[in-house]
């Protein structure tokens, strides 16, 4: 009995790290193991050293008042509010960057992704040369040069440079525009304008039916603009233009009213776009050239004209191939604008991971909420990404 | 088996480094190691900072030496950790630094909240505003609707906060992360005014091209007291660097200088505060886990605190600053370190 236990036994052993299987199997489990350990041990160090000093884990100082003010708050906000309050404010300014940051970026990004396959040499070497530098400079350095330029070559408010007849205001403390302050007949105009959407939608399904039955095409673009944009103008014309202006005006050491583009948002703003769509640029290209000639030359040979060529052929083919990677970059932008702090633009790593960290001294509590925020943007940006890029994926017949 | 070492190796490599964040005996890891850390500015002239050489000096730096000599016999022995507002603390409390002495605040929560022990105050200073003289600004209270550069993660954005409130008045705050940065902004127009602890103000000025341009405006918003600071909870560190503060700021009130130390401490004299101090009479250096000639080399290392001064801020210097509140109490300032007996 004794032996043949010991040899199921060593059976058992045996077969565990012997049999190919079971010595996977084995070894994921004792690297998950290990791992487990590895983290639990990470966690219960830093846990036992805070309490040791006695600083326990608690989120209870959101509640107090921050004390502290912050130049550019899109909510209401002031160093009485508390400190989740001012996270708030903080994460506002990531995301308004971010998004201004995404849309400027694409935009300019597409642009120079076209240029840099035209014939023209003079645009296509230019471009080559703007991607080749703007890639291989960290993008710290970009944000620095474009907040020393802002602030060392603008004028100070009292010698504003002033464009289009006071509307706009150029200084090194910001960007000074007009603001609009809607009547309630401006009511009007946001229906016309959701009307305007409706119809489009409305109008493009009505244009696809007919195209199908009959092969008329409508200037669906043309008409689609006119709805969306021309149906509002002439609503707010004939509400009487309900949209007062309040102007800036230099008060003191600055301009009172109006809205302001601050220089380290400018800053942020242009250099993430500028740098993230040197990167954009190379995808669409490479997109682009990913689609073989021969597309192309079938469509000709169809008919089709060279805009409706791209539009329908060569564009929604070339999508596949650029979104995948173009999330990433949208990621990017989105982290690297936490490089703010070092222009003093306020956003999260300034607001709550910055002063609110350093005045109450909470260093695990703030950095657990940066991270946790920055990792849900990511993770939201990824999820639409992801969306997109199933809805643009080859369906095949 | 050999991975498996490896891991065990790191795994014990991790604990040792990170069980001892916390602990006491901070003298024993100093005195083992051989070498003080000390957690100073980026660069504050005059306070902190590297000269040409790449040299530490200035006034916080020459406590920093005063405490290696008296501990480890050699002022040279500091490694200076380098720290913005922002990281001081963490670093200090991470275990990364073992004395604090960067123009720090004494307050309360930083007492009590953020978990540090304060030894005394090495600074009197207050809250001040610097402006171009072009503005034609004369006070504090005309400054409703400026721009206004702070350093970030100091109590100067918390007073400068409290003064516009409680004045009814707007302002600009512009958070800047470094010292550095600060006077950059503040020397391109984008804020009207620079603010932070008068010292650092007249540090500031002293390194601009035109010092004259500008005006510090008479307003001293906040009480400002610096000091020195060690970890809570090693009261033995606590003592020893707190008495080495003490001891310099005393051997100026007995006349104890970097030049006389040394002839004082070959025999007793008549001047019993003196004798205590240089270990002719009575032990006090082995109370605080040093020999009789603790004191002897941290004042022959870098003088006593009037010599300090004098030699890094003082009237002489680009700083220029007066002696005012930092002067001895017999002189109507108010310093006045307990007695060592």
């Amino acid at each position: 009995m004794t032996a043949s236990g010991t040899s199921s036994n060593q059976s058992l052993l045996y077969r565990l790290f012997n049999d190919k299987e079971l010595r996977s199997v084995t070894i994921q489990v004792i690297t998950m193991a290990l791992l487990f350990a590895f983290v639990f041990f990470l966690i219960n160090n830093v846990m036992t050293n805070l309490e040791a000093i006695g600083k326990g884990f608690s989120f209870k100082f959101l509640f107090d008042a921050s004390n502290y003010d912050i130049n550019q708050h899109l909510i209401e906000y002031s160093s009485r509010s508390p400190h989740w309050r001012a996270a708030i404010v903080g994460i506002l300014n990531t995301l308004l960057v971010a998004v201004a940051g995404i849309i400027l970026s694409t935009i300019v990004g597409f642009i120079l992704g076209v240029l840099r396959l035209s014939s023209n040499w003079l645009v296509n070497k230019v471009v080559y040369v703007y991607i080749e530098y703007v890639r291989n400079v960290p993008v710290l350095l970009h944000i620095l040069l474009v907040h020393g330029i802002v602030v060392n070559t603008l004028p100070i408010p009292k010698n504003a440079m002033m464009a289009f007849d006071g509307a706009l205001f150029l200084t090194n403390r910001g960007f000074y525009t007009p603001k609009p302050l809607f009547e309630p007949a401006m009511w009007a105009v946001l229906i016309a304008f959701l009307i305007g959407i409706a119809f489009t939608w409305w109008f493009k399904n009505y244009a696809h039916k007919v195209q199908d039955a009959t092969g008329k095409i409508y200037p669906v673009f043309l008409i689609s603009l006119g709805a969306i944009i021309g149906l509002p103008i002439i609503v707010y014309f004939l509400a009487g233009a309900p949209i007062n202006w309040e102007y800036p005006v230099l008060k003191g050491f600055n301009f009172k009213g109006g809205l302001v583009l601050r220089p380290e948002f400018v800053a942020l703003w242009l250099a993430l776009s500028l740098y993230t769509a040197a990167f954009i640029a190379e995808i669409v290209r490479a997109g682009i050239q990913a689609i073989s000639h021969g597309q192309t030359e079938a469509a000709f040979a169809l008919g089709i004209k060279p805009g409706r060529t791209m539009q329908l052929v060569i564009i929604p083919q070339a999508l596949r191939v650029i979104i995948p990677p173009l999330s990433s970059q949208y990621l990017n932008i989105t982290k690297n604008s936490s490089l703010a702090i070092a222009i003093g633009y306020m956003d999260i790593v300034a607001t709550i991971g910055g002063i609110s960290l350093n005045q109450t001294g909470r260093e695990m509590e703030c950095m657990t909420i940066v991270l946790a925020l920055y990792l849900s943007f990511s993770l939201m940006i990824s999820a639409f990404m992801n969306w997109y890029n199933k809805r643009m994926r080859l369906v095949e017949r | 088996m050999k991975l498996f070492k490896t891991l065990a190796v790191s795994a014990a490599v991790t604990l040792a480094s990170t069980s001892g964040v916390v602990n006491a005996g901070t003298l024993q890891d100093v005195k083992a190691r051989g070498e003080l850390n000390c957690v100073v500015t980026t660069g504050v002239a005059g306070f902190a900072a590297p000269n040409d050489a790449g040299r530490w000096e200035g006034f916080d730096v020459d406590f920093c030496r005063a405490t290696a000599a008296a501990v480890l016999g050699d002022a040279n022995k500091v490694k200076f950790v380098p720290t913005t507002g922002k990281t001081r603390f963490t670093v200090l409390n991470s275990g990364e630094g073992d004395l604090l002495y960067r123009n720090t605040t004494i307050t309360m929560s930083r007492d009590a909240d953020l978990k540090l022990t304060f030894l005394g105050v090495n600074y009197y200073d207050g809250q001040g505003f610097m402006v171009p003289k072009a503005l034609g600004v004369t006070s504090a209270k005309e400054l409703d609707g400026a721009s206004i550069c702070i350093q970030t993660g100091t109590t100067t954005e918390l007073n400068l906060a409290d003064y516009f409130r409680s004045n009814n008045m707007n302002y600009e705050p512009v958070a800047i992360e470094t010292n550095e940065e600060g006077q950059v902004n503040y020397l391109a127009g984008r804020c009207d005014v620079y603010t932070t602890d008068a010292s650092g103000l007249a540090a500031t000025r002293g390194t601009f091209d035109h010092p004259n341009a500008h005006v510090i405006l008479p307003e001293i918003i906040s009480k400002e007291p610096l000091g020195p600071a060690v970890r809570q909870g090693d009261d033995e560190w606590a003592d020893v660097t707190r008495w080495v503060l003490n001891v310099l700021i005393a051997a100026e009130e007995a006349g104890l200088t970097q030049a006389n130390v040394k002839g004082h401490a070959s025999k007793a004299g008549s001047n019993v505060d003196i004798n205590r101090m240089v270990g002719t009479e009575g032990d006090f250096g082995s109370m605080i886990g040093l020999d009789k000639q603790w004191a002897v080399r941290a004042i022959s290392a870098v003088g006593n605190y009037g010599e300090i001064f004098e030699r890094n801020v003082g009237v002489n210097t680009p700083l220029g600053l007066a002696r005012g509140l930092n002067a001895q109490w017999t002189n109507g300032g108010i310093l006045y370190a307990p007695p060592v007996r």
